[in-house]
Order: C-alpha cells, then structure tokens, then sequence
C-alpha cells in the first residue's frame, strides 16, 4: 500500500520540479496579498498584530486554492488519470499520494514563509511559532478537502471559480481553528485546545477525503 | 383570548415593529415569489419543449416526404 | 404477473409525474391551514414574553426556518445516496429540485435571526458558532446548485452534486449541537422531545408555522420537480404524448 502512495509522490515531486514556476507564482501570491493588507489598513502595530491570524490564514487558503487545479487537471488532460483509474490499485491511494504531493509543494513552503511574513505584523515569537505549527498542520487537510473540490469540477468551465465557491466553506472550520491557535496564543489562553482540533481536522480529511475525491474522479471520468 | 388591545397595538409589536413585520414581511414575499417563480419557469419550460417537438416532427415530415 | 401495489413503481419518473401533481393542490392547502393556525396561535392569542417583550415573535418564522433548512439538506443528501447507491434518475432529481428551497430557508433563517438579534443582543451578527455554521450551510447550497448549474450531462451533475451534499451533510450536526457544544451567544435549545421550557401557545404556535413550511417545501419542491422531469425527459414517448396533448 505504501509503495503505491511513495511512487505517486515521487511522480509527482517529479512533474512538480519541471513546473517549478507554478510552486514559486502561488508562494509569491502568498506574500503579495498578505503584504497588501498592511497597505490597505493602514501600518497601527495594534491593528496588524489582532489581523495578522485571519490574514495570513486566508491568504494560505486562497495560495492553495490556486495550486489546486493543477491536481488532478494536467493528469485528465493527456490521458493518465484514466489509466490511473483503470489501474488495479485504489483510486483512493493514488489520491492520497497526489494530496501529500501538493502538500509538500503548496502547504509546506506555506508553513515555512509564514513566520517571516508574521514578523511584519509585529507578531511575538510564540505566536509565530504557534502559527508554523498551526499553518503545518492545517494545510494537509486544506490538500485533502480541496482534493475533493478538484475532483468535483475536473474539466468544466468557470473551474477555478467553482472550485473555490465549493471548497471555501468546507475550509472555514481549518480557518477557525488555524486562527483561533494563534489569537489564543496571543491572549495568553494558550492555543493546545485549537491545535489538537486542528490536527483532529487533518487526520478526518486525510482519512477521507482521498476516498471521496476517488469517487468524484470516477463520476468526472465517467 | 387574542392578546392585543388594538390594531395599532398589533402593528406597533412593543416597540418591536420594525423587527417583527421585517422578518414577516420578507417571508411573506419569498414564499409568494418562490412559487410564482417556479410556476413560470414551468410554463417557459413547457412552451419551448413543445416548439422543439413541433420542429423536429416537421423535419422528420420533410425527412420521410423526400 | 403478480398484480401487487409496488411502491417502486414511483420511482419512475412517467409515473410520479401525475402523483406530485395530484398532490400538490393538497400540500398547498394543508400548508395554508397550518399557516393560519400557527399565526392565528403566535401573532394573536401567544402572551408576551417575560424578558423578551414582543420581539421574540420572530420565533415563528426563525424556527420553522432553521429547522427546514437543516431538514431539506438532510432529505437531499438522502436522496443523493439513494442515487449515488442504486443510480436512479429521480432522486438525482429531487434533490435539485429541493435546492433552491432549502437555500431560501437558510436565507430566512439568516435574515429573521439577524433581525431578532439586533434589539435582543445589540448586534446584527456575531461569529457564534450556530450562525456562523448556518452560514456555511447556506454557502453549501448555493455551491451545491453552482455545481449542478456548471455541469452539463444531467446524470454527471446529479452524482458530482450527490457527493457534494454527502461531504457537507457533516455541518448538519455541528449547526444543531453547536450551541451545547460551545456556550456563546446563540441560545440553547428550548424544545426537546420530551419537555420545553416555553408557553404552551408559543409551543404550538412554532410547531404549527414548522408543518406549514414543510407543507410548503414539499409543494415547491414537487412543482420544481415536474418541470425537472418534462425537461430531462423530453424524448421519451410519455412527456412527448403530454406536450402533445392538453392536459400537462
């Protein structure tokens, strides 16, 4: 079982390399809009440091959602997603590997940037490292459920809209929870509550979102 | 039995008004126009069908004519 | 051929068809009855509440709302794994016909709650957990219709928007036990099957608005339907008989 979800990586590691602009333009896209607020409202460390959570957060959620049809969509275009179906392993194991993939090259350097970024808004270093771990453990399941929503809309038109219009509400638990962690961090109640639900969100997403984003797979290849 | 001492009573809701004919108010005009709506998309629905049935009976005229 | 009522035998869109369109004139009428009950009950004869003065009438529209946007999603994603399970093309089509109805509930249930919020607790929205899930139901049906809308193969449509609705159904719980769940703003549940802790005539008057506006979802629902049917089924001989004739 392992081995079929380590190759889908490797596969997809692999094509994700030759396509490295499209990792670097949504990684850009993560600090250009989180670099806009601060322009926007106005540079009141007190208003930056109460926004920073829900700002950073939602600009992590709309960088994944761009990388997100990329998925599944080069794979359906020249044919291999059929044949991935039409394989004798579960569809729901490729999708697993395809969702860890997109992880490592859209939620991971996410993760990594975002302390960076937290410090322009003046954040303390607890809050930055609770919202490292935070924005680590949500995107996995942001991977998973926008897995599903990419399944949905394969090869329709107005996709990328659609797609953010189905996905967007299933991500507002991770967005509560991911912002919740670091405003309670920062108020001293400590974020332990928020992150273990958090982490409870990915495993939920990760244990069945590859299963349901299979079956949407089957219906969009029908 | 009825609570109101008077109309203007009723229409004034405590104080309420505003609030209480707001929600009754805009209930009243979904659940009016819902229907009216789907009653129309139905009879668009209906007239184009029946002219598309009409069309393709006439080429099948013209079909088995030739 | 044994001669045995089967109830399966509506599962076919040709004979449901007449069925809902018998029935409607009558889920109207009940539903009107209803209406008049539970407003004659809740507008005319309920007494005034203890703490919330008049205001809290808008229980008589913010329940049967609430509890019939919950309640339509719920039939919906019924019906989707009906279809999703046994590949049947009326429940794909029932749902889409439910849509729309049950997205103007969470609608009304959003607006009627705001409006009753604002002179009971000072604001027209807080991020509570009851609303705030409310929210996303809302959100989930219109990108459920936005879904169906996109696709064009009717029968793609009704399974991609059936797994839709199965991946949501989980918010359907969560808005109902969000407020013992979380203790904010959002009041706690005052009907429980067994006891409540409001008027007998406030009771019924909210019971009776709820069965009129299930009354009132089944029969937009089954007129939505109808026109469902007639279009997915253009080229079959009994809608082609029907468009032929007079009576539809």
């Amino acid at each position: 079982m392992f081995k079929i979800i380590t190759a889908v990586i490797g596969r997809d590691l692999k094509l994700a390399m030759r396509r490295q602009a499209d990792i670097v333009s949504a990684l850009f896209f993560f600090v250009i809009v989180v670099s806009l607020f601060p322009l926007g409202v106005g540079p009141e460390p007190d208003l930056l440091r109460k926004l920073a959570p829900g700002v950073l957060w939602v600009a992590a959620l709309l960088a994944t959602m761009l990388s997100l049809p990329r998925l599944f969509a080069d794979d359906y275009r020249d044919g291999t997603l059929e044949q991935l179906a039409l394989a004798p392993h579960p569809l729901g194991l490729v999708v697993t590997g395809k969702v860890i993939a997109h992880w490592l090259v859209s939620g991971l350097p996410l993760a990594l940037i975002a302390p960076v970024l937290g410090i322009q808004f003046d954040l303390s270093a607890d809050a930055l490292i609770v919202l490292t771990i935070a924005i680590l453990i949500g995107t996995p399941a942001l991977s998973g459920i926008g897995a599903i929503g990419a399944a949905l809309t394969l090869g329709l038109r107005g996709g990328g809209v659609l797609l953010s219009l189905l996905v967007l509400p299933l991500y507002i638990p991770v967005l509560i929870f991911g912002a919740g962690a670091v405003d309670a961090t920062v108020t001293g109640l400590g974020g332990e509550g928020h992150l273990s639900l958090l982490a409870a969100l990915t495993f939920a997403a990760l244990g069945f979102a590859p299963w349901a984003s299979a079956a949407a797979l089957k219906i969009a290849l029908e | 039995m009825i609570h109101w001492n008077s109309f203007s009573d009723f229409l004034a809701m405590g104080g309420y008004g505003f609030y209480v004919w707001g929600s009754f108010g805009v209930t009243a005009l979904i659940m009016t126009i819902e229907p009216i709506m789907v009653s129309r998309n139905r009879k668009t629905t209906i007239a184009r069908l029946k002219r598309q049935l009409r069309a393709e009976s006439r080429a099948e005229n013209r079909n088995t004519a030739e | 051929m044994k001669d045995r009522f089967n109830l399966y035998r509506f599962a076919s869109p040709a004979t449901f068809y007449p069925l809902a369109g018998a029935m409607i004139p009558y889920f109207a009428a009940v539903s009107v009855v209803f209406g008049l009950a539970g407003l004659y009950l809740g507008m005319l004869v309920a007494p005034t509440d203890f703490q919330q003065g008049e205001g809290y009438r808008i229980i008589f529209i913010h329940v049967p709302a609430s509890w019939m946007s919950m309640f339509i999603y719920l039939v919906m994603a019924f019906w989707a794994a009906i279809g999703l399970a046994f590949n049947t093309r009326l429940s794909g089509m029932m749902a889409q016909a439910l849509a729309p109805t049950g997205a103007l509930m969470a609608f009304l249930s959003l607006w009627t709650g705001a409006l009753w919020g604002k002179p009971m607790w000072g604001t027209w929205w807080v991020w509570d957990a009851r609303l705030t899930s409310e929210l996303i139901l809302l959100f989930l049906y219109i990108g459920y219709m936005a879904l169906t809308a996109a696709i064009d193969d009717a029968r793609r449509a009704d399974k991609a928007g059936g797994l839709l609705l199965l991946v949501g159904v989980v918010n359907i719980p969560i808005i109902y036990f969000s407020v013992k769940w979380w203790n904010t703003l959002h009041q706690g549940s005052s009907v429980n099957l067994t006891k409540s802790s409001m008027a007998e005539t406030m009771l019924w008057g909210m019971l009776l608005m709820a069965m009129c506006f299930w009354m009132y979802s089944i029969a937009v629902a089954f007129m939505r339907v109808r026109t469902i049917m007639l279009e997915r089924e253009r080229n079959t001989d009994w809608v082609k008989t029907l468009l032929a004739g007079d009576k539809i």
